[in-house]
């Protein structure tokens, strides 16, 4: 691939923008990289993904700037830090922060570790989400015995979330 | 268990294991925050003062970690915090803090939990050599034990909430240092360090984030945390660890194959120096000591062992080097007392102290 700023060099350095909750992707040599002012070498910062935020054209129309009702956070706090004011922060600003965390981690569904108190229902929908993820990868890749077994794994999965007690007792 | 204490011991990074050659270390970290608290940047010092009042109790008295040493940023001095950095307990970042943040740790420094740097907690598990599966348990069970006591933010769709967007979901970070110098010398890090990158993993220097790869020292970890379950993250990074570990003893026996007399002058050299130098800085001495791992891998050096070597590599950092003077040293003083000591541990090591091997 051509850097698209020169058209001469071959585009080492992807950068993936986000704006006006797009994400779009510009491909440079490590000189035109350099020229337009990005740090190539240091790890992006979260700052630096984050131009696009706070820039887009609803600003001007979004009136009074909205805060977080449970700590005050504004968006213009965010900009300043690159840090969240509390977890409910990612309640308040989800339509920001969805487009900005599904360019950073590729996904937007957590598929880790459940805290036990967050009880059995969102343990089996992780779960369930994970194995769709090995599903999705076992069909890519033609994998169609493993598919089957992962297929038969979220059915149970599913069951088990949808009535727990019953299937458990059989 | 004072800061003192702990300069009396090998740090858990470099302590012995099993075989350390490439790969020294293996570290997990979870970030975790409190349900309804603000995060620690936005609280404030007061807020932040009654988490840590609310946190210390819960986290001193956890059986998965045992014994333990308990310290608050606004009641020990500037050395001290630069001591529990360098020996990679705590972040540049924690070490600038003050009043409203501490560190919980246990006594042999395997395991330590910040609280109030970025996020309310930062666990820690570190381990000598390539073992993350069982570092991964240590850290599981520390966690679900604090669950016990504490009520984490937590959303179905995003994970673990964190005070960066950067580490929401597992909010796990696996790392594990390695000592390449076969593949600096050979001229092959550079695309091993692209090739990495491109994969979503970040390559640093020895002391995490924005630190420069000194004394051919690389910590390779995960950068993406949603959408991926610890033990994968974990599997990959070990998958690739362990490729990297093999070309660097590709990159070394080809060197000791065709470049034998490079090799050696290299590793002559930096014995050489660091054997009678009168002034050493922090980075000479870094890079120099991993002329000398590498000579004792090899079988180049053979009197001397890496006990010896890690332990410079550590002691020879300024804020240690100061502890063991027992005063504030300005940077020129420093690199004449870091040379040495470097001279005087040398020359022990040659004439075969007890416990060398």
């Amino acid at each position: 691939m051509l850097c698209e700023s020169c058209n001469e060099r071959e585009a080492t350095v992807h950068l993936t923008q986000v704006a006006d909750g797009a994400v779009k992707k510009v491909h440079l040599c490590e000189e035109c990289a350099a020229k337009s002012g990005f740090d190539i070498h240091g790890p992006l910062s979260i700052q630096d993904i984050l131009l696009g935020m706070g820039q887009s054209s609803s600003d001007a129309a979004a009136g009074p700037e909205r805060s977080c009702p449970k700590c005050h956070f504004r968006r213009a706090d965010f900009k300043k830090t690159g840090r969240l004011g509390c977890p409910d922060c990612y309640e308040t600003f989800a339509a920001e922060l969805l487009p900005l965390i599904k360019a950073m981690h590729r996904s937007d569904q957590h598929m880790g570790k459940v805290p036990s108190r967050e009880g059995t229902a969102v343990r089996l929908s992780t779960e369930i989400a994970a194995l769709q993820k090995a599903l999705d990868q076992a069909i890519a890749s033609e994998n169609y015995e493993e598919a089957a077994r992962l297929r038969d794994q979220i059915q149970g999965a599913r069951s088990r979330a949808a009535g727990p007690e019953k299937k458990e007792s059989t | 268990m004072t800061v003192d204490d702990l300069l009396k011991q090998p740090g858990a990074w470099l302590a012995a294991g099993k075989d350390t050659g490439t790969v020294v270390s293996s570290r997990l970290r979870l970030a975790r925050n409190l349900k309804n608290r603000a995060f620690p940047g936005w609280a404030g010092e007061d807020e932040c003062e009654r988490i840590w009042k609310d946190l210390q109790p819960v986290l001193g008295q956890l059986r998965s970690m045992t014994p333990s040493f308990a310290l608050s940023m606004g009641e020990i001095d500037l050395l001290d915090k630069q001591v529990l950095f360098e020996r990679h307990l705590m972040s540049r970042e924690q070490a600038e803090k003050g009043k409203g943040s501490g560190l919980v740790a246990a006594v042999d420094e395997s395991m330590s939990i910040m609280v109030n740097e970025e996020d309310h907690m930062r666990l820690q598990v570190m381990r000598p050599g390539l073992d993350l599966d069982r570092t991964w348990k240590a850290i599981d069970a520390m966690d679900n034990e604090i669950e016990q006591h504490v009520s984490y933010a937590f959303s179905p769709r995003f994970g673990f909430l964190t005070a960066c967007p950067s580490n929401v979901g597992t909010g796990m970070r696996a790392s594990v240092m390695l000592h390449v110098p076969g593949l600096v010398l050979a001229n092959e890090i550079n695309p091993i360090v692209k090739g990495v990158s491109k994969i979503g993993l970040a390559v640093r220097g020895l002391w995490g984030e924005g630190t420069e790869a000194v004394g051919n020292m690389f910590q390779i970890s995960n950068q993406i945390s949603l959408g991926e379950k610890e033990e994968t993250t974990i599997a990959n990074l070990t998958q690739v660890v362990l490729e990297i570990v093999e070309h660097e003893k590709n990159a070394r026996a080809r060197m000791m194959e065709r470049k034998e007399a490079m090799l050696c002058d290299h590793v002559g050299r930096a014995y050489g120096i660091l054997a009678h130098a009168h002034i050493l800085t922090s980075k000479e001495a870094l890079d120099l000591l991993s002329g000398l791992r590498l000579g004792i891998d090899l079988g180049i050096l053979k009197k001397m062992n890496r006990r010896v070597v890690d332990e410079l590599l550590l002691v020879t950092q300024p804020a240690h080097l100061q502890k063991s003077e027992g005063k504030k040293l300005k940077a020129k003083d420093r690199d004449q007392a870091r040379a040495s000591l470097v001279r005087e541990k040398l020359k022990e090591a040659e004439k075969g102290e007890p416990g060398s091997s």
